[in-house]
């Protein structure tokens, strides 16, 4: 079933640790394990939700694709029909071609877009670069995103301070878009804004994922969301993934412990559907330390004495013939070969 | 949950039960010679041992209404009209009335009205200890030794849940996680047993998982003191779960309210409509729908003659230039809108 799919990125234990630094000599006295070993297949075409509490690396899992931040192990493989390409040894200058490809929309409108430039101003730079060159065509492919993203294209003229958050966030799609991407991040795209209007922005998305033919990657933390619009839902906790699978295996057959309680958490708008509540002890433990063996099993209800010690694989099952990455010595399943 | 009766000459018994009655308010904001009617009358009890849940979008003015209340209102603002009765054990106490730091005012705030704040590490003073924060409103409202003080907080911070309290007292909100400090911020709320907390947004900024510990908290307060809740929200899961009352606002105005059961399986506003049609829900998976409601907010200096959410309502009508009278279809619903029996007739379809 995966060989048939088209993949566009592949990450093969992909790391960003961050080093801490102390005293007075600034040595370094750890690693902040932000992303620790993410092995993932993104295929073209999908939405693939990244969900988890803060902090468990998912921001800097999106920022590590698209090499904002510089990841310290691993390789984040682009694939076309003619290529195969670990971005992570490219340089700045090798990177352009890439970026083309690969964009993101950021999590807070207000501070995404800069206040002294007018939209328009914001928007051509991407153009610019690369290579639209008379001011005349530029206006008139901004125009045509705004109209794309249900903005009027005078609103081009206008500074971020005129928009209200939705309008901002739409903007900020709109430069996602402006140079044709394949993959965009979006990076809490939607958590920032009113529930009414996150429903528009949602629905623009997957609008524009229809007519261009986009790929997603969606990271968010709201799990009602997730199940909205993913196709795919990776489930991670304190820079691993632990739990991988469709959008609806993940809700119908759970198997890591972890995403049931985090969906046991969810506040649901429906009366008639009375959840039993895995009320989670404690915090997520600081990622400079984490807890040996699984790193969830300090707030696990059916921890056994091997989570302590054993480092739980990401392992792939199959329920009813799809496939289910989870990583957990309890699940009570055949693995897939 | 327990269905609210009550006989219509029971005037005595409606009084003991209910904590704090707001009637008809309106609170303004004056700014650049411009008027923001940030809360334009409303209306509602707050009873004891129960829930009233505040929902809507930001800027309709559910902060506000929870500001006036505690009378932290900045001073470019002013109660235009209407009451805020607190029906203290010593007689009603009118609110609205008292001066904004007066000696009363002081002496009720933090102690009989007690308030949660959104954001826990704006809301501490990073330069004092969580021990030292929390003394001070028992400095203030009761008259324990010092080192009884601490032996109380230290008692507070045990019954929120926080572990080795005896020496986190100690400790400064830096190095308290975000629900430990949302925690600490409920056991200065708590401090002197307040009979009414507000809760203004108190778990927008943690995760699902700490959110979900801290209503554990706050329900256990409720079912052991007695404690009437104010709860702010803009998530309707949250309402779905905790809420025994619900009252739904845009642009300052209670647009419907009810008992949860009323307001979410029948609602009978547009706005309630289309704010329960625009949530995906967990568990319906790729194919449930969800409808955005078009438009946004009016601006609030420049608002729509009449009812404030005809321009995005799919139920307008010429009658909508009129701003609608509240009318009550049951002992507890009331909405305004013209058209809510349509409205109601469509929801239970």
């Amino acid at each position: 079933m995966q060989q048939n799919k088209d993949v566009i990125l592949k990450l093969r234990d992909l790391k960003a640790h961050f080093p801490v630094k102390a005293g007075v000599f600034k040595r370094t006295v750890g690693h902040v394990k932000a992303v620790d070993g993410v092995d993932l297949d993104i295929y073209r075409g999908e939405v693939l939700g990244v969900v988890g509490e803060s902090g468990c690396g998912k921001t800097t899992l999106g920022k590590a694709i698209l090499r904002l931040v510089e990841s310290s192990e691993g390789q984040v493989i682009y694939c076309s029909d003619d290529e195969q390409r670990d971005l992570t040894t490219l340089d700045n200058e090798g990177m352009v071609p890439y970026r083309k490809k690969l964009q993101i929309v950021f999590q807070d409108p207000h501070s995404s877009l800069n206040p002294a430039f007018t939209i328009f101003g914001s928007l051509e730079d991407p153009l610019k670069k690369y290579g639209v060159k008379s001011r005349a065509e530029r206006r008139k492919i901004i125009g045509d995103l705004l109209e794309a993203v249900n903005m009027r294209p005078e609103y081009m003229d206008r500074y971020p301070h005129e928009f209200s958050g939705g309008q901002r966030q739409r903007i900020g799609i709109a430069r996602a878009l402006s140079i044709g991407p394949e993959l965009i991040v979006c990076d809490e795209a939607v958590s920032a804004l009113d529930v009414s209007i996150q429903a528009q922005v949602l629905q623009l998305l997957m609008k524009l994922k229809q007519e261009k033919n986009l790929t997603y990657v969606f990271i968010t933390h709201d799990l009602s969301v997730t199940e909205y619009i993913c196709d795919r839902i990776a489930v991670m906790y304190l820079g691993r993934v632990v739990e991988l699978c469709d959008s609806e295996e993940l809700y119908n057959h759970t198997l890591h412990p972890y995403t049931r309680a985090l969906l046991s958490a969810v506040p649901v708008a429906d009366l008639d559907k009375q959840t039993d509540r895995i009320v989670l002890e404690g915090d997520v433990p600081s990622p400079v330390n984490p807890p040996s063996g699984c790193p969830f099993h300090p707030r696990c209800q059916s921890a056994i004495e091997r989570c302590k010690t054993d480092v739980p694989k990401l392992k792939r099952y199959e329920v009813d013939g799809r496939d289910h990455f989870a990583s957990c010595h309890l699940v009570d399943l055949p693995e897939a070969v | 949950m327990l269905p609210i009766q009550r006989s219509k000459g029971d005037a005595m018994n409606e009084h003991q039960d209910v904590a704090l009655s707001v009637k008809n308010l309106k609170t303004f904001f004056y700014t650049n010679k411009r008027c923001n009617k940030a809360v334009n009358g409303v209306s509602f009890d707050i009873k004891k041992g129960k829930t009233l849940c505040i929902v809507g979008e930001s800027g309709c003015g559910k902060s506000v209404t929870a500001s006036t209340i505690m009378q932290l209102l900045p001073t470019l603002s002013r109660i235009e009209e209407g009451e805020i009765t607190y029906h203290s054990e010593h007689g009603d106490i009118r609110i609205d009335q008292l001066e904004r730091n007066g000696e009363k005012m002081r002496s009720i705030r933090g102690s009989e009205i007690a308030m949660i704040f959104q954001d826990p590490m704006t809301a501490l003073n990073p330069v004092y200890t969580i021990g030292f924060q929390i003394s001070e409103s028992l400095k203030y409202h009761t008259d324990l030794s010092r080192s009884q003080y601490r032996t109380r907080a230290i008692e507070l911070l045990r019954d929120m849940g926080i572990s080795l309290p005896e020496s986190r007292v100690d400790d400064y909100p830096h190095s308290y996680s975000g629900g430990m400090r949302q925690r600490a911020m409920i056991a200065m709320a708590m401090s002197c047993s307040p009979k009414i907390l507000i809760a203004d947004e108190p778990t927008t900024a943690l995760d699902v998982t700490i959110q979900a510990q801290i209503f554990e908290l706050m329900d256990k307060l409720k079912k052991e003191h007695g404690t009437a809740i104010m709860l702010i929200t803009h998530d309707m899961g949250v309402v779905a779960e905790l809420a025994d009352e619900v009252a739904v606002m845009y642009m300052g105005n209670i647009v419907e309210a009810g008992t949860v059961d009323e307001v979410l399986r029948n609602p009978t506003h547009p706005y309630t409509r289309a704010l329960l049609a625009s949530i995906p829900v967990l568990g319906k998976g790729k194919n449930q729908n969800v409808e955005a409601i078009p438009g946004s907010t009016p601006d609030p200096y420049d608002r729509p003659k009449g009812c404030q959410f005809a321009d995005r309502c799919a139920y307008r009508i010429a009658a909508c230039d009129v701003m609608p009278d509240e009318t009550q279809i049951g002992s507890t619903h009331r909405v305004m809108c013209w058209r809510h029996e349509e409205v109601g007739a469509n929801a239970a379809e």
